[in-house]
This record gives structure tokens, sequence and C-alpha cells, in this order.
């Protein structure tokens, strides 16, 4: 009897480590992230004293000046138009050709599958500099011949190969969705006359909306949240910015002049819109990742 | 399916626009990474002069280049030891016990892989400030001598710093993923091992670990090439490589050269051998964590 009744303290000390454990974790990340948003509506005093003091009162001021000094609504607005656009482009391009490749047979097939599996493996942040390149190059033609470029410092531009670099992964995550999907209503449509577009506007498009769903979650995230390729093609003083290269730059500001409160709410207002969005497709988000596999 | 000149217009037409896409950002700009990194060539001139394998003679007697080396595998090695652990010891706990509020843990834990790495890098600033940090305001609580602790200044503490920021992003995705495929374990296994009195950690090192062994590997392999990249995005955000070089990492080295420095041909030189490092790391872990497959 006395091993029994050992055995079962042992199991509550278990019990009670993993609690432990847990939330620890768990407080890690719920803390200073809570911290960040009290933070925001502090007065740049406070911010000398006891890091642990609550707020004194919403100081609606960080907001506005971050919002208009600091430019962070303009970033916003760009960040907003750059990811839109980026994900826009990117299933125009990527839905037709992951169709075609799962599900027609023709000459090159195997290679250009190959090439695109390939790109899996190129990282973005060997090629940003090239890239960068490429446009002085394209900018100095283009200056000769119109007079003026447009590679560099443009969000659309930018928008463009953020599609263009998600390429390789939206293509693997698509075609493998597609292929698992039934032919039967594609032979139901051609026999009914329906051309190859029809078919796949009407047909393919509304059957891929799961996989549709998670390409755009996980390209949402990764472009609002990306900051080198947008640092080094945006890279004019005064041009458009995205915002995570904003909030890099207030950060960069707060070291000298103290601007705390504003840098907060600049902080928050680049993490809202993802925190809101994980929280309403929290579960499909999670669910999505097993079903694409891995992210790079 | 049908097949004629409509196919073949129709299959080009989904095509093209990905392809062209594809190797103008991608294809073009990593050949471009090889070819100008055995050329000198720097500034915003033209002058690119053929050097053959100059440029790397030179990064091999380059003592920043080497202190980067050693910053990045001290870098990889840590993080990967400390998030694959943490994550599959949590995820274990997750699925294998009766957790009250098992969903909250996950939903928190994967918070941090929605965040810019520009929002990381403030919230950890805001927790490494030496005067008003929370980290240091916390332990003083236990430390009576109130000598502050410079987490990001201290050239021997830093890296620890910055690992510690890398893990705490990385765990909540790798361990909901890792939940996924612990789910699939058919419970009679455990039922089995519970008759025959095996203990908890018997279990997981003999039923867990071998079964999801398969998705492990898989992920570190990839996890291992992505650290390079995650570990320039923190050293950029959070230090820029300093304190005096101590957490310049391959990458963000390779960027201040080619970039910053603007010398291209060089800094294409360190993308080349880092690639090239990292494919081989790559396929090492691979071969080190070949198992015969379990399957059940």
């Amino acid at each position: 009897m006395a091993g029994k009744k050992e055995t079962f303290s042992g199991e509550k000390i278990y019990k009670l480590f993993i609690y432990i454990a847990l939330i620890t974790l768990a407080i890690s990340i719920i803390i200073p992230v809570g911290w960040v948003f009290l933070a925001s509506i502090k007065q740049n005093a406070e911010f000398y004293g006891n890091p642990w003091a609550l707020p004194q009162g919403f100081y609606v001021q960080n907001f506005i000046s971050a919002w208009t000094k600091a430019k962070m609504g303009e970033y916003m607005w760009t960040s907003v138009l750059v990811t839109a656009l980026a994900i826009f482009i990117l299933l125009i391009v990527a839905l037709p050709a992951a169709y075609v490749l799962a599900r027609f047979k023709f000459t090159g097939k195997k290679i250009l599958s190959a090439l695109f599996m390939a790109g899996l493996f190129i990282n973005v942040n060997y090629i940003v500099v090239p890239i960068f390149l490429m446009f002085v190059d394209g900018d100095a033609v283009l200056k000769s011949v119109f007079g003026t470029g447009f590679l560099l410092n443009n969000p659309y531009i930018l928008a463009l190969v953020y599609a263009a670099t998600a390429l390789p992964f939206t293509i693997y995550l698509l075609t493998g969705y597609l292929i698992t999907l039934p032919t039967d209503f594609e032979e139901a449509a051609y026999v009914d006359g329906s051309g190859y577009f029809r078919t796949m506007t009407r047909i393919i498009l509304p059957m891929a909306k799961p996989s549709i769903v998670t390409v755009i979650l996980f390209n949402f995230l990764s472009f609002w949240n990306e900051y080198i390729i947008s640092m080094t093609l945006l890279s004019s003083a005064n041009g458009p910015k995205t915002l995570p290269v904003g909030l890099m730059n207030l950060m960069k500001a707060q070291n000298a002049a103290a601007q705390y409160g504003q840098m907060y709410a600049g902080l928050v207002l680049g993490m809202l819109p993802t925190l809101i969005l994980y929280m309403i497709v929290q579960k499909k988000l999670t669910q999505g990742m097993t079903l694409g596999g891995l992210k790079g | 399916m049908k097949k004629g000149k409509k196919s073949v217009l129709f299959i080009t037409l989904c095509l093209a626009p990905a392809v062209i896409l594809y190797f103008i950002f991608m294809i073009i700009p990593t050949v471009n990474v090889f070819r100008m990194s055995f050329y000198k060539w720097g500034g915003y001139s033209n002058n690119k002069l053929f050097v053959g394998f100059d440029n790397f003679v030179i990064l091999f007697r380059d003592m920043k280049f080497m202190q980067s080396m050693q910053n990045s595998l001290l870098l990889i090695a840590l993080v990967t030891i400390f998030t694959f652990g943490l994550s599959i010891l949590f995820a274990a706990i997750l699925t294998k016990e009766k957790i009250k509020g098992k969903n909250f843990f996950r939903v928190v834990f994967y918070i941090p892989n929605v965040l810019s790495v520009v929002v990381i890098a403030a919230i950890f600033s805001a927790i490494y400030d030496p005067n008003n940090g929370m980290l240091n305001s916390f332990l003083s609580i236990f430390r009576r001598d109130s000598q502050p602790v410079y987490w990001l200044g201290d050239q021997k503490i830093v890296i620890f710093s910055l690992a510690a920021a890398m893990v705490w992003q990385a765990i909540g995705y790798y361990m909901v993923m890792y939940m996924a495929s612990m789910a699939s374990i058919p419970e009679s296994l455990y039922e089995c091992a519970d008759l025959e009195g095996a203990g908890r950690i018997t279990q997981f090192f003999h039923i867990t670990l071998p079964l999801i062994w398969t998705n492990i590997r898989t992920t570190l392999t990839f996890f291992i090439i992505s650290s390079i990249n995650m570990s320039f995005l923190f050293v950029k955000a959070m230090t820029g490589g300093g304190p005096d070089g101590s957490t310049e990492v391959f990458l963000s080295y390779m960027y201040k050269q080619a970039y910053t420095n603007s010398s291209y041909g060089y800094g294409m030189a360190i993308g080349v051998i880092v690639f090239l490092f990292s494919f081989g790391l790559a396929a090492t872990v691979n071969f080190i964590t070949k198992r015969e497959p379990i399957e059940f």
C-alpha cells in the first residue's frame, strides 16, 4: 500500500511540474506582448520608472503622433496595398500553373515541376541584392529612354517581387491539393462542351477553395511581416515604406529621441492586424500547416 | 482528355506568367549570385573585373567572416537543440496528458509565429533593456547587487539573448506540427505499453519518438536551412551585428558587404559559400539521423 501511495504523490508532482512548464512558457509569451499594448498608452515620463507599473491613463496622443508624425498611417496603407496586390498577382499566376501541372500531360512537365521544386530551396535573402542590382540597371536604362525609372522605390514592383518569390511554395501546395481532387466533374464538363478555361474557373476554382484559403493565410502573414526585400527595394529615405521597415526606423529613432510611447503605439499598429487575423482563423491556420507540409 | 492545338494553347497560357515571373525574379538572380562571385565589382560604377576564385581566397582569410561563421554555427546549434527539445516535449505533453486548457496553450504558443521579426525584435529590446527592461527588473527581485545585465550590450551574453528570442519565436510552430503527427499514433500502442508496465519516459522514447522520427528528420533538415535565414532576420532587426561583430552571422555579413558596403562581387562570394554550406550541413544532418523507418 505504501508503494501505491508513493506513486500517487509522484503523479501529483509530475502534473504540477507539467503545469509549471506550460504556464511559464505561456506567460513568457503573453506578458511581453501584453506589455507592449500597455506601453503604447503610457506617457513618455512613465517609461523611466518601474516597467511593471500600470499606465496612468489612456494616452491616445501616442497613436495620433505614430499615425501622423511617424507616418505609420502612410506605411500601413503601403503595406495593405503591397500585401493585397501581391496575393492577387500570386493567385492569378499560380492557380492556372498549378492546375496545368496537376492535370495535363505535356512534354517538359517533369522538368518544369522539378524547376519549381528547386525554387523551394532558394531563399530570398540570397537573391535580394541581385534583384536590387537588376533594378538599378533597369532604372538606368529606363532613365535614358523615358527620362525616369520606376523599378526601385515602387510598391507595385515590390508586390510583383513578393508574388514571384512566393511562387514555388504556392505552386507546390496547390498542385499537391489539386492532384487529390476527383476528375469526374471536369470530364462531365468537357462532355457538355465546356472549354478549358471555363472548366478551370467554374469547376476547379470552387473545389480548390480550401487550399486557396491556406495560400492566402500563409502569404498574408509572410508578406505583411517581410522586411528585408522591402528595406532593400524601397530604400529612398522619403519614399514609400512598408510597416515593418517604418517600425525599424522608428526603433532606431527611438534610441536617439526617446519617443517610447510613439514607438510602442506603432508596434501595436503593426501587430494588431496579424493578431486579429490569427484569433479569427487560428484553427484553419494550424490545420493548413499540416495540409501544406513544410514552410521553409 | 482532349488533345490538340487548343490544349497546347491553354497549357502555354496557364504556365507562361508563372514561368516568366519565376525566371526573372528567381532563376536569373540565383544565377547572378554565382556569376558575380567571380568578379571584383564595387560601387555603382560598372567596372566589373573577372578575378576567378580570388574572392573566395580572400574570404577564407577574412577573420570577420570566420567570426560570423562561428556565431552562425553556435546560433544554429543552440536554437536547433532548444527549439526541437522543447517543442517535442511540449507537443508530447499536450497530446498525451489530460491538461486543462489544452487548446488555450496551443493557441498561445503559436502567437510568436504570426508576428513580424521586427515586432519580436522590439518586444525583446523592451525585455532586454538594461535599465528599465522587464528581465532585469524581474531578476532584481532575486539579485541584491543592482548592477544591470547588458543582455544585448555584453559581447559574451548577446548571442544567447539572440538565441532565446529565436527559440521563443519558433517553438509554437514546430510544436503544433509535432502535435499533429503525434495525434496520428494509435492509442492502442500506449495501452499495450501501459499494461506491460512501461512508464511515461519509456513510452516516449520507445513509441512516440521512433514513430514520428521521419517527421522530425524532415523538419530538422528544413529548420537548419531556415535558421541560417532566421538568424539574419533577427540580427538585422535586433543587434545589427554588434556589439563589435559579436552577433554577425553568415547572411548579415553578406548583406553588409554586398549592400551596405557595395562590394557586390565579394558579397556574392559569401552568398555562394553560405548556400553550399547550408546544403552540406542539411545533407550531413539528414545522413546522421537516418534510421530504418518504423511504421504502425
